[in-house]
C-alpha cells in the first residue's frame, strides 16, 4: 500500500513538471508580452487540473499494469525464437499501443473537425467521427508494419540508415501526388504515435531482442524502432489521403 | 448533469481505445506464452488506470490545453498587438511576428529541457560513447533542435510556403550528416525525433498551429495549420547528428594537439608524455 502510493505521488510530481514548463511559458508571455489576462481563466485552470489528473492516473496504471507486462511479453517474445510470433507480437505492440495513444485521438479529432470545417468531409458528427477513426486506424497499422519491420531488420541485421533513407525517397515522391490537405497531417502524424505508451514498451522489445541475439550491440541494433514507428505513419498516410 | 453525462461518453469511448491492447496483452499470453499472469489484479487495475487517466486527460485536454494554443496564437498575431511591437512600416511582414518565433521557441526548449524519456536516453548515450557524449549536451542539443523546429514551422506557417520543401531540403541534411557522423550515435538521433515530442507537448503544438493558420491572414487551417510536429521531429535529428559531430571533431583536435606535443617533446631528447 505504501509503495503504491509512493508510485502514485512519483506520477503526479511527473505529470506536474511535465506540465510546468508550458504554464512558465504561458504565464510569462501573458504577463509581460502581452499584458493581458485570458478571458476564462477558471475554466483553463479546471482543464489543467484534469491534465495533470488525468496524466497522473495514466502513467502510474501504465506503471503498475501495462509496462511489467508488457516487458516481460517483450522479451519471452524475444528469447522464444519463434520469428512468426515475434513479428505477430510487433505488429500487435505497434497497432494496440497507437491506438490507444491520447495525443493522437486528440489531433486526430481535430484534424477532421479542421477537414469538416474546409468542406472536404461532411460537417456531421458522423462524418467526422469515421474520418478520425480512418486517420487512427491508417496510422496504427502503419506502426504495427513499421515495429515488425524494424524487428526483422533487427533478427536479419539490415542497415538502418538504408531503410530509414528508402523511407524518405518514399515520403518525398508521394508528396508529389498525394492531396494538398493531407501533406501537413501525414508528416504530423510520424511525431504525434511515439509517445507515452508507445515508447518504454517498444524500446523494451529492441533492446530486449538485441541483447537475446548474439553478436549485437544493443545501442547500435537496439534504437532504431522508434524511427520507423516515426517514418512508416507518414507514408502510410499519405497512402491514404491518396486513396480516399 | 451535462459534465456527467459528456464524461460518461467519453469514458465508453476511451474503453474502445484500450480494447485492442487489452485484447493482444490477454490473447498471446494464453495462446501463445500459455502460462497464468502473474499479478493479473495489478494489471487489471493497471488498465483501469489507464481508462481513467486518458478520459480526464481528454476531458482537460478540450478546456485547457487546445483553447490555450489557439488564444496564444490569435493574441500573439492580432493586428493590434502586432501594431505596437512591429518592425517594420506599412504592410505586415513575416519579420513582425517575431514574437510568434520566441514563444515556439520557448516551448520547444522548454518542454523538451525536462522530458524524462530523453533524460533516460542521454545517460545511456553517455554510457555507450565512453562519455565522448554528453548528458547536457546531448539534452541542450534535442532541445535546441526542437525550438528551433517549432520555430521554423511557425515561420513557414506566417509565410504560407508549402512545407515539403522544408522537410526535403531537411531528408537530404540527414542523409549527407548520417554518412559523417560516428556510426553509435545514428540510431539513437534517428529514434530522438519521436521520442522528445510527448504527450503534452503534441496537442498544445498542433492547436497553436491551427490557430496560426486561422489567424494569419490568408493562411488556410487545412493547408498550413498542420506540420509544426514534423518540424519538431525532425530537427533534433539534425541538431543531434551534428551534436555528435561537433564533439567528434572537438575529440579529434585535442588527440591532434596531444600527440604534437609528445612529437616536439621527443625531438628535444625528453621522455614522451603518457
Amino acid at each position: 500500500m505504501k509503495q503504491t502510493l509512493q508510485l502514485f505521488t512519483k506520477a503526479l510530481f511527473g505529470s506536474m513538471r511535465d506540465l510546468l514548463p508550458i504554464v512558465l511559458v504561458i504565464a510569462f508571455f501573458q504577463i509581460i508580452v502581452l499584458q493581458q489576462t485570458p478571458e476564462n481563466l477558471p475554466q483553463i485552470f479546471t482543464g489543467l487540473l484534469f491534465v495533470v489528473l488525468g496524466l497522473t492516473f495514466f502513467i502510474f496504471g501504465l506503471e503498475q499494469g501495462l509496462f511489467p507486462i508488457g516487458e516481460s511479453m517483450a522479451h519471452a517474445f524475444a528469447s522464444k525464437g519463434s520469428v512468426f510470433w515475434l513479428l505477430t507480437f510487433g505488429f500487435s505492440l505497434g497497432f494496440g499501443t497507437t491506438i490507444a495513444e491520447p495525443a493522437l485521438i486528440a489531433v486526430a479529432d481535430e484534424a477532421a473537425q479542421v477537414a469538416a470545417e474546409a468542406g472536404l468531409i461532411e460537417l456531421s458528427e458522423h462524418a467526422m467521427e469515421s474520418y478520425a477513426s480512418g486517420l487512427r486506424i491508417t496510422v496504427a497499422l502503419s506502426v504495427g508494419f513499421a515495429i515488425a519491420l524494424g524487428v526483422l531488420r533487427i533478427i536479419l541485421n539490415w542497415s538502418l540508415q538504408y531503410i530509414i533513407m528508402i523511407g524518405y525517397v518514399m515520403v518525398i515522391v508521394m508528396t508529389g501526388f498525394a492531396p494538398d490537405e493531407i501533406i501537413g497531417i501525414a508528416y504530423d502524424s510520424g511525431g504525434v504515435t511515439t509517445s507515452t505508451i508507445t515508447v518504454p514498451l517498444v524500446t523494451a522489445l529492441g533492446i530486449g531482442l538485441a541483447s537475446s541475439i548474439g553478436g549485437r550491440n544493443p545501442m547500435l541494433d537496439g534504437f532504431g524502432l522508434i524511427a520507423f514507428a516515426s517514418l512508416f505513419p507518414i507514408i502510410f498516410v499519405l497512402g491514404y489521403g491518396m486513396i480516399f | 448533469m451535462q459534465f456527467l453525462d459528456e464524461l460518461f461518453s467519453l469514458l465508453l469511448a476511451t474503453s474502445f481505445d484500450i480494447l485492442p491492447i487489452a485484447v493482444i496483452i490477454f490473447g498471446f499470453q494464453f495462446l501463445v506464452i500459455r502460462k497464468r499472469i502473474r499479478n493479473l489484479k495489478k494489471v487489471l487495475t493497471g488498465m483501469l488506470y489507464v481508462l481513467i487517466g486518458i478520459t480526464f486527460f481528454l476531458l482537460g485536454l478540450e478546456q485547457a490545453l487546445f483553447p490555450i494554443g489557439r488564444s496564444m496564437a490569435e493574441q500573439l498575431t492580432n493586428p493590434e498587438f502586432l501594431q505596437t511591437v512591429r518592425l517594420t512600416t506599412g504592410e505586415l511582414h513575416w519579420q513582425d511576428y517575431y514574437w510568434v518565433y520566441i514563444f515556439a521557441f520557448a516551448i520547444g526548449a522548454g518542454t523538451t529541457i525536462a522530458e524524462p524519456a530523453l533524460i533516460a536516453v542521454a545517460m545511456k548515450a553517455n554510457e555507450v560513447s565512453a562519455g565522448a557524449i554528453g548528458v547536457w549536451g546531448l539534452r541542450i542539443a534535442v532541445a535546441i533542435g526542437v525550438a528551433f523546429g517549432l520555430a521554423l514551422g511557425s515561420y513557414r506557417i506566417v509565410e504560407g510556403i508549402p512545407m515539403h520543401y522544408f522537410i526535403i531540403v531537411g531528408y537530404v541534411i540527414v542523409v549527407i550528416q548520417t554518412f559523417f557522423s560516428p556510426k553509435l550515435i545514428v540510431p539513437l538521433a534517428y529514434d530522438s525525433g519521436g521520442v522528445t515530442t510527448s504527450t503534452v507537448t503534441v496537442p498544445l503544438v498542433a492547436a497553436l498551429g491551427l490557430g496560426l493558420a486561422e489567424t494569419v491572414p490568408g493562411r488556410s487551417a487545412l493547408i498550413d495549420g498542420f506540420g509544426l510536429i514534423a518540424f519538431a521531429s525532425l530537427c533534433p535529428i539534425i541538431s543531434v547528428m551534428a551534436y555528435a559531430q561537433l564533439s567528434e571533431l572537438k575529440d579529434a583536435r585535442t588527440l591532434k594537439k596531444q600527440l604534437n606535443e609528445d612529437y616536439y617533446v621527443n625531438r628535444a631528447g625528453n621522455k614522451p608524455k603518457k
